[in-house]
């Protein structure tokens, strides 16, 4: 039920007194209301739920935390094939706080 | 898909799961409380990956579940007026009342449409001005904004045969209720993101410091849901009880001012029942006086339904995670998503329903 799809905005317009937009998920281009995402332009990322851009994806903690991982998990390998000496706490990308 | 895909990797999710294990000493038991990450853990056999000391059980966080039976036969009642056109997410149609579903109410004749936005209710009430317009307004916070924009439009557009019927659910006060039970398990929470993204986290905090109990807001994705087991699996090692954020592309602290705004313009915070639960207070929404003559309970007198459920469902116990699907004697055989007895087999995120979709017919040994 609380499902959120990402897709991307394609173009803004103003409908009924709305902020409305068309969002492209992976090719398939829906309505959204964009009113609660007031920052968001053509090309950024939305999470979309019943028809409402709930949240602007933040591109920037996206990739972040994918880098994150992706180091956490070439770290893991690291430690199968080094396994000593051990990374100590707040050595690994992961512990770092964000 | 971009940000979907990159979520699924395989290898990463690999990472996660030796990460895991590594920095695992004791058993835990952590429970992901919206439905939707429910349905992505057995779809994808998370679970079954964890090591078998880490143990998920799956919260109440799936409103087509909890909406009470009353609620679902006030639906059918309201829906079968003639001059009714009655809206609804699709994921209603199939969950049964007393009698019989949506779907079987409309191949009766009445006229029952599935929309796919709130917003769509508002196009139809000015196509057919001399029909009553009816949405079956349900949902947790994170449907609240859609909703609520529906009432909003329809008074400002002075759409006056636009009604809701609201049956709207607050995930804070279910989490308490499920920790100050004595039968309670859980040790760490997998906060719904999607809520979080329009609500913020700070409520969190306080049921944090209350119960002392980590709670780690989590995406729904393998990669998401494995780091949120890895970040509470930390926080339970080290003795922390703190609410972090897995979910940072999407949620913030202080969620989504623009949508928070107009929800507690529509609604406030009332009493509501929850399937299979019983009574939380101030557990969901009402429509605030101001909007009180847009809410079809008030429209169309319905009058007392009583209900009752089936006295063999352990979806109660399911629910508060104190049980899993496999231990009631009626699953998938009395009980089957064709034909459910109780909240937890109604809706396709519904734990006993996922379980079934997926073949969990038996228990087997978690890790293995």
């Amino acid at each position: 039920m609380c499902l959120g799809i990402p897709g991307h905005v394609v173009s803004l317009e103003s409908a009924g007194g709305l902020r409305m937009g068309k969002v492209s998920f992976g090719g398939v281009v829906r309505e959204a209301c964009l009113e609660y995402v007031p920052e968001a332009v053509p090309g950024d990322y939305v999470i979309v739920h019943a028809g409402f851009a709930i949240s602007c994806v933040d591109e920037k903690e996206a990739a972040r935390t994918y880098q994150l991982l992706e180091e956490m998990g070439q770290l893991a390998e690291l430690d199968e094939t080094a396994a000593e000496p051990e990374l100590g706490q707040g050595d690994r990308p992961s512990d770092k706080p964000r | 898909m971009k940000y979907l895909d990159e979520y699924r990797d395989a290898e990463l999710a690999q990472g996660l799961l030796e990460q895991i294990r590594r920095e695992r000493k004791r058993p835990w038991v952590l429970m992901e409380v919206c439905g939707g990450q429910t349905h992505s853990i057995v779809k994808f056999g998370i679970d079954n990956l964890l090591p078998k000391e880490i143990e998920l059980v799956h919260g109440p966080g799936c409103p087509v579940c909890v909406t009470p039976l009353e609620l679902i036969d006030k639906a059918h009642a309201i829906a079968s007026r003639p001059e009714v056109i009655f809206c609804s997410f699709g994921d209603m149609l199939r969950v049964p009342g007393s009698e019989c579903d949506l779907l079987t109410v409309k191949s009766r004749g009445a006229d029952v449409r599935v929309v796919y936005s709130p917003l769509e209710c508002l196009k139809i009430a000015r196509k057919h001005p001399d029909r009553q317009v009816v949405f079956f307004a349900i949902g947790f916070e994170t449907t609240a904004p859609a909703n609520a924009m529906l009432v909003w439009r329809a008074k400002q557009d002075g759409l006056e045969n636009v009604s809701v019927l609201v049956s709207h659910v607050l995930v804070p006060p279910a989490l308490e209720a499920i920790l100050d039970s004595p039968w309670n398990r859980v040790q760490g929470f997998l906060g719904p993101g999607h809520v979080c993204a329009i609500m913020g986290y700070q409520e969190y905090e306080e049921i944090c410091a209350r119960f002392h109990v980590p709670i780690v807001i989590t995406g729904f994705e393998p990669v998401d849901l494995l780091e949120g087991v890895l970040m509470a699996v930390r926080q339970l090692e080290e003795g922390r009880a703190e609410v972090e954020n897995q979910y940072v592309r999407a949620v913030t602290r202080a969620g989504n001012i623009a949508a928070r705004k107009i929800v507690s313009s529509v609604f406030r915070v009332c009493a509501r029942k929850w399937r299979g639960v019983g009574p939380i207070p101030h557990s969901g929404y009402r429509l605030r006086e101001e909007f009180e003559a847009f809410d079809a309970e008030r429209r169309f007198e319905v009058g007392t339904i009583v209900t009752q459920e089936s006295p063999v469902c352990i979806s109660g116990e399911v629910l508060r995670g104190v049980k899993k699907p496999h231990d009631c004697l009626a699953f998938g055989i009395e009980c089957t998503p064709a034909h459910p007895l109780g909240a937890t087999m109604v809706s396709s995120e519904g734990a006993c329903a996922a379980y079934f979709q997926y073949g969990r017919y038996q228990k087997v040994g978690v890790g293995e």
